[in-house]
């Protein structure tokens, strides 16, 4: 298999995708949980037949709420998101359930959240830092752990190199998410972010292990090799195991999607995308980019 | 060649019993991690005798599980800290998170968490009710605690100014009587139903803490003569005229108190007068039901994870497979245990993490097992192989993971609590897998070499290798 060689091919395809999710994350943005809004989240579960949707929404007008998005789930379950309300006016909105017309057996509730906007705010803020940190210290992390390597690429392009594969990895089920949002109204949540951050996490120990064999190959050089036909042997040599790594942990991921709960099922598809993608670009997109990087070097 | 081939034998045998010693661990491990289960497995007649270190084990180290697996409530509230100044407001915020749990337990809850949390632009406190099912009983017994204060009269050019104002519509949020001083709840050390000597009505009387009896000294002492108002909760309930200065840190209420108003008040401000006001800025609650639905979803995911991965390695890598399956078995059992003896609060994201970390707790195996064949394809022998393959991928292993400990390092240490939950379950996972991975999975490999095997190199290369 040669990568190195159809390696504008993969780079292009892989810049084609980037390009389009981050114009999707631009264009339609990512549509905000209450996590990061502030706001209210309510399932509750009739113990009789459920009311239709616009029964419980002509219940509720006279509490004044605001905008209401209703949402069947499960046989007689409903959920209910609205704006930020306190404990007075989120007992008032049971008991309006509860005195719906025909709703004779009761209502049970089965989670309530209620965020305030400062709240909201904050892990909006604490988000975004942590992110920021992860990448800052992956890279200086690879730096240094290839700061060995200076022949004939330097150390330092190793973690910039890493960095693009990042922003490849995480632009993508970000895009897919923001498309998600528009077409679905997905939203996202703090486990987003986690899952954005383990995505991260893998990405670079998958790069890491490719890089570690390019850098063992170069110390026992062949002779007559060129840069790019070590890089090559190195992908090669590291293929199957990258692969089934990602086989396994893809298997774990889809069995917790398929049968995990509904909490964690975004959380989840969040990570098949971005796995997928990690694998995909410490193969396709990490390593060709150095050779790229050294034949443009060599040609000034 | 002979000197080698004893020590081959005497490392093989070495191997042999430290691997029996893996064996020995993981069944004890198994045994604490889930007592029940074991127990349940054994015949009666050693299953009977274990009841008791079973009942032993889960009373003294049961698994910790968050509010969205067991049920409950998490709220936050904000505490105004205005009135308090920057270097009491540590103070204030421990006396109102004593207050605030002596609440609690009476309310009964198995383990009530109560924390100070200091965000950027204020104090806030963390209240964590597991199993209650009535929230907003709770929330009405928590925010119910009475709020205390002492308020002095307003010299009477401002009442006079403010009763102007008020006339005319504004200011009408100020109290035109009465101002606060320092004095609150805060300072009460004791509160009692008490009588008056002569007209035998009931009043509270208060013993205040070394720093509220010198404010209050100080307080009596420029107010001579003028009314102290008793404020609770906003409203006053006794307006006394201060007579004399008062030392020795003892006040009393006398409001219009019947005896059993007297006894609940004092019992109130006994069970804790609140420091400072507070006010719910937000609350999650999961009803258990739900939560032992996401538990039994989650832990049947693991179990056919686990099962997945174990097959998949076993039809890829042969023998190597097996003997990467139990290790995995081991870590499980490892990681499981130290969830319990730290304990980790597991959440619907830790055991996701979890579950994760199953599938990439065999990468370390993938990437010594992929090595040992490329080793044995250039014609070493099985051993060599074996011990090559472990060297050479040490440092992709050590390097690959030290990434992503990092990342959960910063998970942890920026994440909300659900957040913080799957940060440190993948990071303990990262941790155990290479010890389970590269300790026990070479010890296990050198264990089971004999001279037969040695010549069944097909048992050692995958699938489609073999094949070739």
């Amino acid at each position: 298999m040669n990568v190195i060689r159809y390696k504008h091919l993969f780079l292009g395809f892989s810049g084609v995708l980037v390009i389009v999710s981050i114009a999707v994350l631009v264009l339609w943005g990512l549509r905000p949980g209450i996590d990061f809004t502030g706001g209210s989240f309510m399932e509750a579960e009739f113990s009789g037949d459920r009311p239709a949707i616009e029964e419980i929404r002509a219940a509720l007008d006279p509490l004044d709420i605001g905008t209401i998005i209703l949402q069947p789930t499960g046989n007689a379950g409903v959920i209910l998101r609205f704006r930020h309300v306190d404990e007075q006016m989120h007992q008032e909105i049971l008991q309006a359930l509860k005195a719906m017309p025909g709703n004779d057996k009761g209502i049970a509730e089965k989670r309530f959240d209620a965020i305030g906007p400062t709240i909201g705010a904050e892990l909006r803020a604490r988000a975004l830092w942590a992110i920021a940190l992860t990448i800052a210290v992956i890279v200086l992390y690879v730096a240094w752990a290839f700061r060995r390597i200076s022949k004939p690429v330097a150390s330092w392009k190793y973690g910039a190199v890493t960095i693009v594969a990042l922003v490849h990895d995480l632009a993508v089920p970000a895009g897919a998410f923001a498309a998600f949002g528009h077409f679905w109204g997905t939203e996202i949540d703090v486990l987003f972010i986690t899952a954005l951050l383990t995505i991260l996490g893998f990405s670079v120990h998958d790069t890491i292990v490719v890089f570690d064999r390019i850098r063992e190959n170069l110390r026992k050089l062949r002779k007559g090799e060129s840069y790019a036909e070590t890089v090559n042997r190195s992908i090669n040599e590291t293929f199957v195991r990258s692969v089934l790594t990602s086989c396994t942990v893809l298997l774990v991921l889809a069995i917790v999607f398929f049968l995990g709960g509904a909490s964690t099922r975004d959380f989840t598809l969040a990570l098949i995308i971005g796995i997928t993608m990690g694998t995909y670009s410490s193969i396709f997109v990490a390593s060709p980019l150095l050779v790229l990087w050294e034949d443009l070097t060599k040609k000034r | 060649m002979a000197l080698g081939g004893g020590e081959r034998r005497i490392r093989t045998c070495t191997a042999r019993w430290i691997a029996a010693g893996f064996f020995v661990f993981g069944i004890l491990l198994a045994i604490f991690d889930a007592p029940h289960y074991i127990a349940r497995l054994l015949p009666d007649t050693i299953g009977a005798p274990m009841s008791s270190l079973v009942s032993v084990i889960e009373s003294k180290f049961p698994y910790r599980l968050g509010l969205d697996i067991q049920g409950g409530t998490h709220l936050v509230y904000r505490a105004d800290t205005n009135a308090v100044s920057a270097e009491e407001r540590d103070a204030a915020m421990e006396a109102l998170r004593d207050v605030i749990e002596r609440r609690v337990n009476l309310f009964g809850v198995a383990e009530p968490v109560v924390q100070i949390e200091k965000s950027r632009d204020d104090m806030r406190l963390i209240v964590e009710l597991a199993g209650v099912r009535d929230t907003s009983a709770a929330i009405a017994l928590i925010g119910e605690t009475p709020y205390l204060e002492f308020r002095e009269e307003r010299p009477l050019e401002t009442q006079t100014a403010i009763a102007e104002a008020q006339k005319k519509g504004e200011r009408m949020d100020e109290d035109p009587m009465f101002v606060p001083t320092a004095l609150t709840g805060r300072f009460i050390k004791r509160a009692d139903i008490d009588f008056e000597p002569t007209t035998f009505q009931p009043l509270v009387s208060l013993e205040l803490t070394d720093e509220g009896g010198k404010i209050f000294a100080e307080i009596t002492k420029n107010n001579i003569g003028k009314r102290l108002a008793i404020y609770l909760d906003g409203a006053p309930i006794s307006i006394p005229v201060v007579n004399e200065a008062i030392d020795g840190g003892r006040a009393q209420i006398t409001g219009n108190f019947t005896p059993e108003e007297a006894r609940d008040f004092a019992g109130r401000l006994n069970a804790g007068a609140l420091p400072v006001p507070i006010s719910l800025m937000s609350q999650q609650s999961v009803e258990a039901s739900l939560g032992r639905d996401s538990l039994n979803r989650s832990v049947r995911a693991g179990v056919i994870g686990f099962f997945a991965v174990a097959a998949f390695m076993i039809l890829w890598y042969r023998l190597p497979g097996v003997i990467a399956v139990l290790a995995l078995l081991l870590y499980v059992a490892i990681t499981l245990a130290i969830f319990k003896l730290i304990p980790v609060t597991l959440t619907i994201a830790g055991i996701a993490g979890l579950i994760l970390s199953i599938g990439m707790a065999v990468d370390a195996n993938i990437l010594i097992f992929e090595r040992m064949k490329e080793e044995l394809r250039q014609g070493r022998g099985l051993e060599e192989a074996i011990r090559e393959g472990f060297a050479r991928a040490w440092t992709s292993i050590r390097d690959s993971n030290v990434s992503s400990i990092l990342t959960s390092l910063i998970l942890y240490w920026l994440g909300t609590s659900v957040v913080q939950g799957f940060a440190l379950t993948l990071g303990i996972g990262i941790l155990v897998s290479m010890f389970s991975a590269i300790s026990v999975t070479r010890t296990l490999l050198l264990a089971v070499l004999t001279r037969r095997l040695q010549h069944m190199r097909a048992l050692f290369l995958s699938g489609l290798a073999g094949a070739r």
